[in-house]
């Protein structure tokens, strides 16, 4: 297996959740959550995409999870095609695609004890043939994620934040997996701790050379600096795509610039010379986006034509890729 | 100049059925008028409950302020009743407050147009009819369109940061002198967080107003800032400028905060390692005399160990550090 | 509010470091009311009673006693006898019994069907969900008493069929509310995260949803015990119930009724237990409301 081989490929992927009405459930419209996104993923590479709330990240990691079946597009994942596939056919693809979630107060059964939270995936697809191969591999993990084993028995609340973090990651490492869909894995986390979670999803990155990250995240900073590609989005479409010191460096799409301007950057230095683009207005529904380029109505650049048809995705030089008439 | 408002070894504790927690403990600081000042530390750092007990706002039980004193205008304002006239007349008054949450701050079952006349009526008098003029004023200058029409909605009709924005009227609405922002964007998005906090920057100026912003983020502080407090374990442990603070850091916990958060702009892991700071805040139960701080500490030396921790300490002009030594670290981003 | 956000942050911090098991705080909760301790004593003492009943009653709780007819309380009838010189007491004590054995399985009954139909339909919505929900909401159109009797009427008195009847009205309530915790369990991130490992539904229900659902339901059990206590006591009263000569409150209650104006103790006494009872019930369904109450989870 070489490591540029494609671990994961997604085409065209729509997600739209019906609103309905009335008894009967009658359908009046669609919220288009994922609005035709597409984008590779390689072993070993880690993919972040960014975005505000509600452009429609988190459900491109849901659909890749399968935790929604996408509206369509195809997900292919080591060469087979997932998007379409019935819960039991998917369910051996759920030893490979793990996942970490954002807040690790919810995302871990209270009433759970820490070992079997991370045991239970062993359980569910019966990985370890004994009692004892089981308490051996969930203490593994545990060490595995700077945990002492000996807490195995304590419940979520006894543990810290940072800590409740590190058991969600020693579950979504159970089954060896070669794709982890981290989403927001540590926006709820104390600035101190971050930094522990964030190095180490880099070492065992760097322990497993066939680990790939889609890196799920709001903080552009912290996508910068865990991923080697970024795409950003906008109201359920990917707007840019790029080399993620590139995407800093020479960011194309207005957005892209709006975005990375608004993020302060903690040296009043630097920040006295930077230039501060401020957006008009707020973020449109996605139950009813604006014609043709979805960002054309708070666009410092926007023309007539901009409403017109939506911009593809196209590659501009060196894998950069904008979806944008004026570049 | 004189400051507009100075604490004073504020002490702030709860009572928990496992000790007494010393959320606050011994803060003393001041604003001037008409400045940007900056509070930072993780989440129980105490930071917000400084800014409560000042305006007499801590609930009690378990809470209670027992010591120092908070004066503004020349009074001891902690000497009035807690919910009495005088402190009431301060409170959205004169020092206004803007918290982090806007949906649970606003009450949904009245509309916006009633929150907003509410405090004006009160507190400056007005009639009906002149608070409702002002009160679209104030939605215009917030930066919500139509607020002749948007006066009579409800809460829940307007997004997060719309919201925010009318937290950020309400407040400014009687012309406070200082305006106390607990961190008023962490809930937005950055581009939304970005609109409001130059709405605020740009009210303030028109206004002369002082901003008190409690935030974790160190950028907003780098951006909005001019003088900033540190704050570590319920007190203060490094303060002053804010070019001075982010470009020589001398107290470790500072320069622990600036190295474990990646910057936009440097470049990504293959570069630098981020040094995450080791351990975790301590439970404010019990603590030693010997710095807070000491345990996560990666410069202590055996005299942290043995003496008490001293008290806030001048080591260039307006710049104080809590710490024995001289950390010589210029800027760790570079 | 900020505020309190701010003081649970703070006493968060203390929590992760003092620890203090969840058992612990939950009795200490739990037992800081004193009409929750006192609940707790009389649940305990009834259960004494009815398990060693045999023990307990001076007299066979049968046997007449022609000669002793309508005997005031003296030394050897504590409470006096009744019409048929039955000691009272003795019939108080094994009325336990019934009451307690009625109140038990009916509302173990109805928990267990009520709470897997709001289980199924709560987890998996849907169409399965109003099918479910319609059913169950034509069962509670009916008054509890009203739902008791047609059973009783269609099936006949006796202990057996007062517990149906029981059950059967009973199952609404259950399937209510878990069908509403099912819902807001299901939400939860860790749920979601069952699915992502691949865990099947049956899996999740159980291990999942389930167990994090109790909590309100243990207090709605131990509430309808006192319900189902009293409703029993009513069915006998009414004459639907408990066939002579079995000892039941509700039944001895009853008998009294008619003697009321000469001899009160016989309808009162029974009556002071089945109100002692209930209270008790609903005390300790309080106590145990707080004491689950997430809310307070760390604080106190």
């Amino acid at each position: 297996m070489s490591a540029n081989e494609t671990i994961l490929e997604v085409n065209d992927l729509k997600m739209y959740f019906p609103v309905t009405k009335g008894l009967l459930g009658k359908k009046v419209a669609d919220v288009k959550a994922v609005d035709g996104v597409s984008f590779q993923l390689s072993r070993g590479e880690t993919l972040g995409l960014v975005g505000e709330s509600g452009c429609g990240k988190t459900t491109t990691g849901r659909c890749v999870l399968r935790i929604y079946r996408p509206t369509s597009g195809t997900i292919i994942f080591d060469h087979d095609e997932i998007s379409n596939l019935s819960e039991n056919e998917f369910r051996p693809y759920r030893k490979k695609i793990s996942f970490i979630f954002q807040d690790p107060f919810s995302s871990l059964d209270p009433r759970q004890s820490a070992g079997s939270i991370v045991g239970e995936p062993l359980k569910v697809h019966h990985l370890v043939k004994s009692r004892a191969e089981y308490k051996e591999r969930v203490e593994e993990l545990f060490r595995m994620v700077g945990l002492d084993p000996m807490m195995a028995n304590r419940v979520p609340h006894e543990f810290s934040g940072g800590q409740r973090q590190r058991i969600g990651i020693a579950r979504a490492l159970a089954c060896d997996p070669s794709l982890i869909v981290c989403d927001e894995p540590i926006s709820a986390l104390d600035v101190s701790i971050q930094a522990q979670i964030i190095n180490l999803l880099e070492e065992l990155q760097a322990g497993n050379k066939e680990l790939s990250y889609l890196f799920i995240a709001h903080d552009l900073a912290v996508v910068r600096h865990i991923s080697d590609r970024v795409a950003v989005m906008y109201l359920g479409r990917i707007v840019e795509m790029t080399d993620s010191n590139e995407l800093y460096q020479n960011p194309l799409h207005p957005y892209t610039r709006a975005l990375l301007s608004a993020v302060p950057i903690a040296d009043p230095a630097v920040e006295e010379k930077r230039e501060r683009i401020i957006l008009k207005g707020e973020v449109p529904s996605p139950l009813n986006p604006p014609s043709g380029c979805h960002f054309h109505l708070r666009c410092q650049l926007a023309s007539p034509e901009c409403s017109e048809a939506a911009p593809q995705l196209k590659d501009v030089g060196n894998g950069h890729k904008v979806a944008c008439l004026k570049v | 100049m004189a400051a507009l408002l100075t604490v004073k070894g504020l002490q702030t504790h709860f009572n928990t059925d496992r000790g007494i927690v010393k959320a606050v403990d011994g803060v003393s600081y001041h604003i001037d008028p008409g400045e940007t000042v900056g509070v930072v530390g993780e989440s129980g750092c105490g930071k917000s409950v400084t800014q409560l007990s000042v305006l007499q706002l801590i609930p009690s039980p378990p809470g209670k302020t027992v010591g120092g004193e908070v004066v503004f205008e020349g009074r001891n304002i902690l000497e009035y009743e807690a919910n009495g006239a005088q402190m009431r007349e301060i409170r959205g008054g004169k020092i206004a407050m803007i918290f982090q949450e806007p949906m649970t701050s606003l009450n949904p079952v009245l509309t916006i147009g009633r929150q907003l006349t509410e405090m004006m009526e009160l507190h400056q008098g007005m009639g009906k009819a002149e608070a409702r003029a002002r009160a679209i004023e104030l939605l215009g200058m917030v930066g919500i369109p139509d607020g002749a029409k948007r006066i009579d909605n409800y809460p829940h009709q307007f997004s997060g940061g719309m919201r925010q924005r009318v937290m950020i009227a309400m407040a400014l609405s009687c012309s406070p002198k200082i305006v106390i922002a607990d961190e008023p964007t962490t809930a937005l998005d950055v581009t939304t967080q970005a609109q409001l906090l130059e709405l605020m920057q740009n009210m303030m100026r028109r206004l002369g107003s002082s901003l008190v912003m409690v935030t974790h983020n160190l950028g907003v502080v780098a951006r909005y800032a001019n003088r900033i407090y540190v704050m570590y374990a319920g007190r203060i442990v490094e303060s002053g400028d804010a070019k001075e603070i982010f470009g020589h850091p001398k107290h470790p916990y500072t320069i622990g905060l600036l190295s474990c958060v990646p910057r936009l702009d440097e470049c990504g892991k293959k570069e630098r390692k981020l040094v995450p700071i080791q351990g975790m805040p301590p439970a404010l139960i019990n603590m030693p005399k010997t710095c807070a701080f000491l345990p996560r500490c990666a410069y202590r030396t055996a005299r942290c160990e043995q003496e008490v921790w001293p008290e806030l300490r001048p080591v260039a002009d307006r710049h104080y550090v809590r710490c024995f030594d001289d950390i010589g670290q210029a800027n760790v981003c570079k | 509010m900020a505020e309190a956000g701010a003081v649970t942050e703070t006493i968060g911090q203390a929590a992760t470091q003092a620890r203090v098991t969840e058992a612990r705080r939950f009795w200490r909760v739990f037992m800081s009311r004193s009409l929750v301790r006192i609940g707790m004593v009389i649940i305990v003492a009834l259960i004494i009673t009815a398990i060693f009943a045999p023990i307990l009653a001076p007299y066979d709780p049968y046997a007449q006693d022609l000669s002793q007819t309508l005997a005031n309380p003296n030394t050897k009838h504590w409470l006096g006898t009744d019409s048929l010189g039955r000691d009272t007491l003795s019939r108080i004590i094994y009325g336990s019994r019934t009451s307690l054995m009625v109140g038990l399985v009916a509302v173990v009954v109805a928990a267990a069907i009520g709470m897997t139909l709001g289980l199924i339909a709560g987890y998996y919505g849907g169409w399965i969900n109003p099918i479910i929900m319609r059913f169950v909401d034509g069962l509670l159109a009916f008054p509890m008493i009203l739902l008791a009797l047609a059973v009783a009427a269609l099936l006949g008195g006796g202990i057996r069929n007062v517990i149906i009847a029981l059950g059967v009205s009973l199952v609404p309530v259950y399937a209510r509310l878990m069908c509403g915790q099912a819902l807001t369990v299901k939400e939860n991130d860790y749920v979601t995260a069952a699915r992502a490992i691949g865990a099947s539904n049956a899996r999740i229900m159980l291990v999942h949803v389930l167990p994090n659902c109790f909590p309100p339901l243990i207090v709605l059990m131990t509430m309808m015990m006192g319900m189902a206590i009293l409703a029993e006591a009513g069915l006998s009263f009414l004459g639907l119930g408990i066939k002579p000569p079995g000892a039941a409150w509700g039944a001895m209650v009853s008998d009294g009724y008619q003697l009321l104006l000469t001899n009160p103790i016989l309808a009162f006494a029974p009556g002071v237990a089945i109100m002692l009872t209930v209270f008790a019930f609903n005390m300790v369904g309080d106590g145990l409301r707080d004491a689950l109450d997430p809310r307070l989870r760390g604080t106190l």
